[in-house]
């Protein structure tokens, strides 16, 4: 059973590191690509958290740890592909889930505003639901995780151009409780 | 299984708040080359009462919005007869009239308005069309709307939309974080415009029963989007659809008795059919893929609906009955927002060309060639919604900062633009005919 699902957690994180290699150079990437950690393209997933937000894999993570990780995770252009600058502190929020059964947060999912708004509202639930199958391949369960799609309809960043839309594309992650 | 919440509308005062002057105006932007001339003359009032509307020059801007017309101004008149012995033909020949529209507002004995008006041919001195109206004295402008519909079919052999309405949503920032939406009805020519609904949280694709008579829509109020039915008359709504996950787009049969609407609930955006009168859901679609936007054929047996699953956003059309799916565009590397005109030939929809950047446009379909043809150069063009008569569409785009209404004719040669003095517009949605 774990075992069974330990080789599932990395054959899907790892075709989303394949994945998101192969789009990250694609596209409009509008200037949203900086988290607050920064991080090198192609670097391996588990090397970046090692170095980042003072959260190392295996540890127990605290709520104090909690403020230190990134929150907003930014998307390409008609993607849902998270981008592998998040995944060591996506991984950290599922390890503090797994580690507080009591604690869950809401997902919600944005696009920018080009194309139509139910469209988006797809591709913001898209979004929301790739987060969601990362926290929960990392430790969090069902009930922790809720979703929420709000399509091109609360923009993060008022505008019309690449750098506004690179803001807006992003799934939220907002603790309900700690 | 299907929750069915009987709700009163949140703020029932939001409803009766009708705003005293119209937000959205419409000017014409380009008309087609050769308008037709035509002098609405106005009416002569012989009721001995103060009108509250000037029943001519609602005609007269009516026909000169559709931007088939060019109405002459007042003030080049020669005269302004009443009766058919006063038309002096020479005297609007010499002002180069193709026609010439006279009339008069009288009072009755049942305490109502007489309307009578006629149309004349210029060139060959005779009357096209002549009616008697009887309105309540609060109807002119209804009975102006009425006059000019009848006008316009006589003239161009299309049915008139001047009777119609539109609903759209505007949106405003208040302050940092905080929004105001507000779902509005208004007469096609943004007149009348009152508030049906106002909420903090998103409000989306309104949608009009076949009927004219309820209108379906999504809205966030619970900070989660569900699916609502209003009754227009008595604004007295239902909760129809709030399942976890997206509830979205919803779009009438024509019959009025089926809801096609996206759900999310079995993991990602599905086409489902509801039955409003057994609640019984039909699941229509299955693909991994983002399946949304339904929209029924007018023989009510088929759905439109925008698909990803051949890697871009394009619109497929599936046949109810032997579920056969056929993908409708190929042109363009996203097209969504699928809308068919009444005779079922020409799809509208949002389109963006093979390399044309970020550009959004409104672009139209014939079905029975496959030509299609782009009607706008807006950039971030959205949500068409076609005119009942099927000449016009009219969609939501950007001008500068703000989101403002726009329309355009199907052959192209007609645009208008609908400015608001306020917030953000967007989402419109054109009534069927009423009444």
């Amino acid at each position: 059973m774990r075992v069974a699902n330990f080789t599932k957690a990395v054959a899907i994180t790892s075709a989303m590191i394949l994945a998101g290699c192969s789009t990250t150079s694609t596209t409009t990437d509008g200037g949203a690509a900086g988290s607050a950690n920064g991080g090198q393209d192609g670097a391996g997933a588990s090397s970046y958290g090692a170095n980042s937000g003072g959260v190392s894999a295996g540890q127990v993570v605290t709520r104090e740890d909690l403020n230190q990780l990134q929150t907003v995770f930014y998307f390409d252009f008609d993607k849902a592909v998270v981008r592998q600058q998040g995944f060591a502190d996506l991984e950290a929020h599922a390890r503090y889930l797994a580690q507080n059964p009591t604690a869950s947060v809401r997902l919600e999912g944005h696009a920018d505003e080009r194309g139509t708004r139910e469209y988006n509202m797809a591709l913001g639930e898209r979004r929301a639901k790739s987060v969601e199958r990362l926290l929960m391949v990392n430790g969090a369960t069902a009930n922790q995780v809720e979703t929420v799609s709000y399509g091109e309809e609360k923009p993060a960043m008022i505008g019309h151009d690449a750098a506004a839309w690179g803001k807006n594309r992003r799934v939220e992650l907002k603790y309900l409780s700690k | 299984m299907v929750k069915l919440n009987q709700l009163l509308v949140l703020a029932l005062a939001a409803l009766m708040s009708m705003s005293v002057r119209a937000e959205l105006v419409v000017e014409v932007t380009q008309g087609v080359e050769s308008p037709t001339r035509i002098a609405v003359v106005p009416f002569a009032n012989d009721s001995g009462l103060a009108l509250s509307e000037d029943v001519a020059d609602l005609v007269q801007q009516d026909l000169g919005r559709s931007g088939f017309f060019e109405p002459m101004a007042r003030e080049n008149m020669l005269g302004f007869p009443s009766r058919r012995a006063d038309v002096y033909f020479r005297d609007w020949r010499i002002s180069r009239m193709d026609y010439v529209v006279i009339g008069r507002v009288e009072n009755n004995a049942s305490g109502q308005l007489n309307i009578t008006y006629e149309l004349f041919d210029v060139l060959r001195e005779e009357s096209l069309m002549t009616e008697p109206l009887s309105v309540p004295q609060g109807g002119l402008r209804d009975a102006a709307h009425f006059i000019a519909d009848r006008i316009f079919e006589e003239l161009t052999g299309l049915k008139g939309a001047f009777s119609t309405q539109i609903v759209y949503v505007t949106a405003e920032q208040l302050s940092a974080g905080k929004q105001r939406f507000r779902l509005k009805l208004a007469d096609w020519d943004g007149a009348r415009a009152q508030t049906i609904l106002e909420s903090p949280e998103p409000i989306l694709s309104p949608a009009w029963s076949m009927d004219g008579s309820k209108l379906a829509y999504v809205s966030f109020e619970t900070s989660k989007p569900s699916i609502y039915v209003q009754h227009l008359a008595t604004g007295k709504r239902e909760r129809i659809q709030s399942f976890p996950g997206l509830n979205g787009a919803p779009a009438w049969s024509p019959d009025g008795n089926q809801l096609a609407l996206v759900l999310s609930r079995d993991g990602n955006p599905e086409i489902y059919v509801l039955n409003l009168q057994t609640r019984e859901l039909q699941r229509i679609t299955r693909h991994y893929g983002i399946d949304t936007e339904p929209n029924w054929s007018p023989d009510g047996r088929s759905l439109i609906f925008t698909s990803d699953r051949g890697g871009q956003p394009q619109i497929y059309r599936l046949d109810l009955a032997s579920r056969n799916l056929e993908r409708l565009t190929f042109e363009g590397n996203y097209n969504a927002s699928g809308r068919l005109t009444q005779d079922g030939r020409f799809l509208t929809m949002v389109h963006r060309s093979q390399g044309g950047g970020n550009g959004f446009d409104i672009a139209v379909q014939d079905l029975k060639t496959d030509r299609v043809d782009i009607l706008t150069r807006s950039g971030l063009a959205e949500s068409p919604s076609i005119a009942p008569n099927g000449s016009i569409v009219i969609y939501a785009t950007q001008e500068g900062t703000r989101g403002v209404l726009s329309a355009v004719s199907l052959d192209g040669r007609v645009q208008f633009r609908m400015p608001a003095n306020e917030g953000d517009v967007r989402e419109p949605a054109w009534s069927p005919y009423l009444r």
